[in-house]
């Protein structure tokens, strides 16, 4: 069999082995090495979770969580970050079909959510270091400042992150280095919803289930 | 055959020359959405409920909520089992072992000293010192 007949043989549709097909594009190769960085958050959030699981009972005669946390705070919380999640998926199919509008759009409800998450938080903690459950009052609220503080840090960086590409696709369009960027971006605020997934059970809802 | 066989990058969907019965994306965000409202529901209601039995109530909470981050990433985050997704899936993998690890092994580790610790007041030093 000579190579002309070998080649003939295989099917139109079939594609090229990895091997054959040269470099990933740079979308693949940024994407995944994110996915990478994302994993190694969620691990470092996992120590978090951690500490907090082991600590959650000492709280040195101040408040346990069952008198301190508020659910309808909490559900307000999660409804802004689940809508929030959703919206930055439908800007990333406004960014991948190239509206300018549709995206700005998006963009700014996500924002807005994200923003009225933040200041949900933010009022909470404050009630709490008022009424004197501030993090040097016991093990188990330092955990809880450490873990839930540092879900919120993450989600003020999203929202900085955030105007920060909309300023680039203003500035530049969607050209290939900006829509690389704005899909490490809707990984990352999708992967923040997933880690408030474990705050809110293990912190909020196990907090206050008798 | 301008499409060579990729890896996919995580978050983005598969194109449509390769799935041409894909469902549309719109369709895709907003079954995940309703999903997730409903898991979320569903976890408020656990940890309210007076109906099941205090440990259920904890095991129930978290198959929810592993439930629901299954969600978000099938829906969201578009990670799937095609063969495509393979890198993406391993490394989800590898991280999920890693997460496992440290938090059922500090976990377990604590409780484990914590235990040792509790011996009874007149107990002999010798007893203690078996462990």
């Amino acid at each position: 069999m000579n190579i002309a007949v070998a080649i003939d043989q295989i099917p139109p549709d079939a594609l090229p082995s990895t091997s054959e097909a040269g470099p990933a594009p740079k979308r693949i190769v940024v994407a995944y090495g994110f996915w990478i960085f994302l994993l190694s958050d969620i691990i470092m959030f996992a120590a978090l979770f951690a500490s907090y699981a082991v600590l959650v009972r000492s709280t040195a005669g101040g408040p346990t969580g069952s008198q301190l946390f508020n659910q309808t705070t909490v559900a307000i919380e999660t409804v802004c970050l689940l809508v929030s999640s959703y919206t930055c998926g439908l800007m990333s199919l406004a960014i991948n079909s190239r509206r300018y509008l549709r995206t700005y759009l998006w963009a700014l409800i996500t924002f807005v959510l994200g923003a009225t998450f933040l200041s949900l938080e933010i009022r909470e903690f404050s009630s709490m270091i008022a009424i004197g459950a501030a993090p040097q009052r016991s093990a188990f609220l330092s955990a809880f400042f450490t873990l839930v503080g540092c879900h919120g840090l993450h989600v003020v960086l999203g929202l900085i992150w955030l105007m920060v590409m909309m300023v680039q696709v203003m500035v530049f369009g969607f050209v290939a280095r900006v829509q690389n960027r704005l899909l490490c971006f809707s990984l990352f605020w999708h992967a923040l919803d997933i880690v408030w997934v474990g705050v809110l059970t293990v912190v909020y809802l196990m907090g206050v289930s008798p | 055959m301008t499409e060579a066989r990729h890896e996919r990058a995580p978050g983005d969907r598969p194109s449509r020359e390769m799935y041409a019965s894909a469902p549309s994306e719109l369709l895709v965000y907003t079954t995940g959405l309703f999903v997730a409202v409903l898991l979320t529901a569903t976890s408020f209601w656990t940890a309210n409920t007076a109906l099941l039995w205090p440990g259920g109530v904890f095991l129930g909470l978290a198959v929810l909520a592993i439930a629901q981050m299954g969600i978000h990433l099938l829906f969201f985050l578009h990670i799937s089992s095609g063969p495509e997704s393979t890198n993406n899936v391993l490394a989800l993998a590898f991280g999920t072992l890693i997460v496992f690890v440290v938090v059922a092994g500090t976990m377990w580790i604590v409780a484990d000293m914590n235990a040792n610790m509790m011996m009874p007041q007149g107990a002999p030093m010798s007893m203690k010192m078996q462990h």
